[in-house]
């Protein structure tokens, strides 16, 4: 050990001065809302492992969107298209195996389209220098309508057996595919995000611009990548919707915008760019997906779930959200 | 003084190639204005030049064409006796400019090393992740040898005070700096200790035989660190003087024009 190493060990501790308790709502917030289901919904089976392991299937898509969206928000960016992807890549994949019925057709047109959706955003956000709100928020609504008019407001059944497999129903070692998904996922978000220099680029350009620019950090590339990683992984969770359901419709996707981003706050990841939590965004889904779970076992009504869920999500992000602005 | 010239940077020996950056007959023009008319100066390896000159004379100017931020619309920038020229910031970095900006250009989140490393992070293994114990173990090295004040390498940046973050930026120029670092009014945020401690800092990479140009609104300061001080005064350049052959009276004359 050389001197540095050991000065460095010595002078670290400082560092745990001053315990952030925002930082890890996500994880209170987890526990308390996980208590709370199991001692008033336990009767109604919120703890058998058949209904936790359907809480983590029907994340998996939010998981997969929240990974894309932690580096988007991390470089200061945002994406609103996600959940209008989520449909249209859902829909050309279908489409696309009912007309090849070759698996890899299917999942590369609509991987295909999601990325292409991304180009687009990143192309508008650093050519044209318009807001990612803004730029996003016009796409949602082309992507949204072009979704529409794929198939005219058909849904169109998914019958390939290995897309099925791979995207749904299937698994590993006795894993349920979708779980698996997630996992993959999140392990390599977290790596790309924590070990890559292209995380390292994307936190330095949400964090302060003119540094990035000046230390030679392409911020133009930066931005279309996020934003192109974030329009690929909302067509992959289209992907496994479509293959969870064995069908796409338009109307996939359609709530899952509010959920992503809420997930991605609550894990606390900086809306502000500069901060970005994998692991977070991971617990935050799970959370989403837990309370949409109790909720429904609670035996709430559709309205009321939603009004719920609202009124859930505006407390968490409100605990979670309170940055110190220096 | 003997340690100067051991520890001297290549090509900073006399003649044409001693001279880390010579600029001549620098024009900048915006539109119809002009910022900067005929500016001339050579800097030279193990000395610090202030650039001192009121609001608006042109000093961020002069430094945005050193820093590669702006192009002369004419004459001529030489480094090491070389003609070059700059496309933007990076470029000019990549060639040997490091600049300590007046707002730091530090990332708050991260921790020092990764800003000591910022845009030229090491990596390891095939996977090419990065080697965080690495830069983290060169930084502390860094620091300790400069003498500088932080908690830790692995400190956040936001963690720190003014006067430390100043002294990261300055760190970093001086890792990465060949031969010649830029300042923009490196203290001017800074409290009178940790101006000192800065100061104590700057003067310490004139040893490593670096050539320091530093834009400065404190004329104690410039007497205190500078070998030489030149003066702008709208756009023009007055002249450049020897400290230890000049006056605060007449520098001051220079700047104001009385």
């Amino acid at each position: 050990m050389t001197q540095a190493d050991a000065a460095l060990k010595a002078r670290s501790g400082p560092r745990l001065r001053g315990f952030n308790w925002r930082e890890y709502v996500v994880y209170i917030g987890f526990v308390v809302v996980f208590l709370f289901f199991a001692v008033t919904q336990g009767a109604n089976g919120f703890l058998t492992t058949t209904n936790l392991t359907n809480i983590v299937i029907q994340t998996a898509p939010i998981t997969v969107m929240a990974v894309g969206l932690v580096f988007v928000l991390s470089a200061g960016e945002i994406d609103l298209s996600i959940g209008s992807v989520v449909a249209l890549s859902a829909l050309i994949a279908a489409v696309t195996l009912r007309a090849t019925d070759n698996m890899l057709y299917g999942a590369a047109a609509g991987l295909g389209a999601g990325a292409l959706v991304g180009l687009v955003n990143g192309l508008f956000v650093t050519l044209v220098r318009l807001p990612s709100f803004l730029v996003t928020l016009a796409t949602m609504g082309a992507v949204a309508g072009l979704a529409r008019e794929v198939t005219g407001l058909q849904s169109v059944p998914v019958a390939n057996d290995a897309f099925l497999s791979l995207f749904g129903q299937g698994d590993v070692f006795g894993i349920p595919g979708l779980v698996v998904w997630s996992i993959a996922a999140v392990v390599v978000g977290y790596v790309v995000l924590r070990q890559t220099r292209y995380g390292a680029h994307t936190l330095a350009v949400g964090d302060n611009i003119g540094a990035a620019r000046v230390s030679g950090i392409k911020v133009a590339r930066v931005k279309i990548m996020v934003l192109m990683g974030s329009a690929m992984c909302a067509a992959l969770a289209g992907l496994l919707y479509a293959g969870r359901l064995q069908g796409a419709r338009y109307t996939l996707g359609e709530a899952d915008l509010m959920t992503v981003i809420a997930a991605v706050i609550v894990g606390g990841t900086s809306l502000f760019g500069g901060k970005g939590s994998i692991v977070g965004a991971l617990l935050g889904s799970l959370l989403m997906g837990m309370l949409n779970n109790g909720l429904i076992l609670a035996g709430l009504s559709v309205s009321q779930q939603m009004m719920a869920r609202g009124a859930i999500i505006l407390i968490a992000v409100s605990l979670s959200l309170r940055e110190k602005r220096s | 003084m003997s340690t100067v010239i051991e520890e001297s940077v290549p090509g900073a020996g006399p003649g044409a190639g001693g001279v880390p950056l010579q600029l001549s007959n620098i024009r900048k023009q915006f539109g119809g204005v002009v910022a900067i008319e005929r500016f001339d100066l050579e800097l030279r390896a193990g000395e610090i030049v202030a650039l001192v000159g009121d609001n608006g004379a042109g000093k961020s100017t002069l430094v945005k064409i050193i820093s590669g931020v702006y192009q002369p619309s004419e004459g001529e920038l030489r480094m090491h006796g070389r003609p070059v020229s700059f496309r933007d910031a990076s470029d000019a970095r990549r060639q040997g400019v490091e600049v300590v900006y007046q707002d730091l250009a530090l990332v708050d989140s991260q921790p020092v090393y990764m800003n000591m490393f910022l845009g030229r992070e090491l990596t390891r293994g095939p996977l090419r992740l990065l080697d965080r114990r690495r830069m983290a173990r060169e930084t502390q090295e860094l620091v300790d040898r400069l003498d500088v004040r932080i908690p830790s390498a692995k400190a956040t940046i936001r963690e720190l005070s003014g006067g430390q973050r100043q002294a990261v930026a300055i760190c970093r120029a001086t890792h990465w700096a060949s031969s010649l670092v830029l300042m923009d009014e490196p203290t001017a945020a800074l409290g009178v200790a940790e101006t000192a401690k800065v100061e104590e800092l700057i003067m310490r990479l004139r040893e490593r035989g670096a050539a320091v140009l530093v834009v400065s609104h404190n004329l104690d300061q410039v007497f205190r660190i500078a070998d030489r001080v030149t003066v702008l005064r709208r756009g023009r350049h007055i002249g450049t003087r020897d400290i230890a052959a000049t006056t605060r009276n007449e520098i001051v004359s220079m700047i104001t024009g009385a």
